[in-house]
């Protein structure tokens, strides 16, 4: 049943499969090169830094700081409209990878830049869960 | 010294060429293209069987483009339609130039997306980021003008002053598309597009093509104008960082440095001697994040360092004299290089920096470039 206009998914392809089978147990993770160790989002055929294909998605804690975040006012796509104004932060894990999310449970006028966040995991339908943030506390 | 530095004052940019900027759905690409081409060589009075290169750039097929200009050309390239191309495709034909690949390179750059209603950021191009919302350049710009501000307490009103600046040179432009004039109270009224950006940060969309006629030193004597020298290159990409498109957690400060030591070293200047920038502005914090880069002020100061007109004509320093993309034409990057030739050569009129000696091009993206043009 889709009575709204559906929102963008993410393309789920063998790369970023496991992130995706992870959020929906909510679970949040990145992935690790079993060769080097380095940790990076989003994921990536090779590991950048050593460029070996032995990778996995591990999980981690899901916290991390904020770093910026915007306010959209306009819906590129049209199925965004009716949330709008929404709220989209930038992330930087405490293992090190950033990301862009949503930040849940706030307004803009409570927000501080270097606040600490943790994940939280929204689910969309059985086959798709959004890792979403909240300010942490 | 690095080795690309002996390239300086060895290439100049002959011929430039525009068409008028604004909505023309009765043509497309190529006719653009080619408009803009024909001015070009009618600039620089070339014949234009002697071009045997070709670059072109958001042309939808490098093939189709030179037979409807009929060249043959022993050099050809075609770049994507990004922006910050603009830079790396001059400094490209440069390197071809300078090693004998072809002997004069003609650079086209198209733009339909007025009158096709490009989206930037919608559907006709979803991202990794997109289910979250989180989609369009600007948004990237809108994340790192926030942090700019939480981090060295910039001001909207300090952004203002970039938008300010530009549509008052757009006014001295009859070429340029916006023609009101805008106050930083304007600024501060417009409406969010992806907040904290407002309508008057974002560039324009718009209809157009540029041309640029480039060839060595020794042939450039030959052509009709006085030729514009290429005295410096910088290039510096940030790909590693670079999973949020159009994003850089400080600002391409450290490309944008390791750039300006490249370019100012070969040109034998440094930011005290620019007499005008064109400085890449799809949206107006890229212009602060490119003054602190590129030396102008220090980090965190470029808020302070723009107030009261620094960057209009008359101020310390003239930036965009033809309106940027924010007021005169997004053309990519194209039309600022082309301004910077035309104020080296004196052909601005209401809105020319007297005696313009050293003008420098930058763009602060995830390929930062920058090359400074002096008279030949």
């Amino acid at each position: 049943m889709q009575t709204a206009i559906a929102k963008p998914r993410p393309k789920i392809d063998n790369v970023n499969r496991g992130f995706w089978d992870n959020a929906r147990a909510q679970k949040f993770s990145v992935q690790k090169c079993a060769a080097c160790a380095d940790v990076h989002f989003p994921g990536s055929p090779v590991c950048p830094r050593c460029l070996s294909e032995n990778q996995s998605w591990v999980e981690i804690s899901g916290r991390g700081t904020l770093l910026s975040w915007a306010r959209f006012h306009r819906a590129y796509w049209v199925s965004f409209r009716a949330d709008l104004p929404y709220l989209v932060c930038l992330v930087g894990l405490e293992e090190g990878p950033l990301l862009v999310s949503n930040l849940v449970g706030v307004e803009s006028e409570d927000i501080i830049i270097g606040a600490d966040v943790d994940a939280v995991f929204e689910k969309v339908d059985d086959e798709l869960t959004l890792p979403k943030f909240r300010i942490s506390g | 010294m690095n080795a690309f530095h002996k390239m300086k004052d060895r290439i100049a940019v002959v011929g430039v060429g525009n068409t008028p900027y604004g909505n023309f759905p009765d043509t497309d690409d190529y006719g653009l293209g080619a408009r803009a081409f024909r001015n070009a060589v009618e600039d620089c009075g070339i014949d234009k069987n002697l071009i045997d290169g070709l670059l072109v750039c958001r042309v939808p097929h490098y093939a189709r483009m030179g037979e409807i200009i009929g060249l043959n050309p022993r050099w050809t390239i075609q770049m994507p339609p990004h922006g910050r191309m603009s830079g790396m495709a001059i400094i490209e034909a440069a390197a071809a130039l300078d090693g004998g690949l072809c002997d004069y390179a003609a650079l086209i750059y198209a733009n339909i997306g007025r009158s096709r209603r490009v989206n930037y950021g919608g559907e006709e191009s979803p991202g990794v980021w997109d289910p979250w919302g989180f989609t369009s350049p600007g948004a990237a710009h809108a994340l790192m003008f926030q942090r700019h501000r939480a981090l060295y307490g910039t001001t909207t009103r300090q952004l203002a002053e970039v938008s300010v600046a530009f549509r008052h040179h757009a006014c001295l432009n009859p070429a340029a598309v916006m023609k009101q004039p805008i106050t930083i109270d304007d600024h501060e009224a417009a409406r969010f597009i992806t907040e904290p950006l407002r309508l008057l940060d974002y560039c324009l969309i718009n209809d157009g093509a540029v041309c640029i006629i480039m060839t060595t030193k020794e042939r450039a004597r030959d052509l009709k104008k006085k030729p514009v020298m290429i005295s410096g290159i910088g290039a510096r990409e940030a790909f590693t960082t670079g999973s949020i498109g159009n994003f850089d957690l400080n600002f391409w400060h450290d490309e944008m440095q390791d750039v300006a030591a490249q370019a100012y070293g070969m040109a034998g200047v440094g930011p005290a001697d620019v007499d005008a920038l064109m400085c890449y502005d799809n949206f107006s914090p890229t212009v602060l994040f490119s003054l602190e880069g590129l030396g102008f002020c220090k980090q965190g100061e470029a808020g302070s360092f723009v107030e009261g007109g620094t960057l209009k004509l008359g101020g310390r320093l003239p930036t965009n004299t033809d309106g940027g993309h924010l007021s005169n034409s997004y053309m990519q990057g194209w039309a600022l290089n082309v301004e910077a030739v035309r104020q080296i050569r004196g052909e601005c009129e209401d809105r020319q920096v007297p005696n313009a000696q050293v003008v420098q091009y930058c763009g602060a993206t995830p390929c930062s470039r920058s090359i400074i043009y002096t008279p030949g």
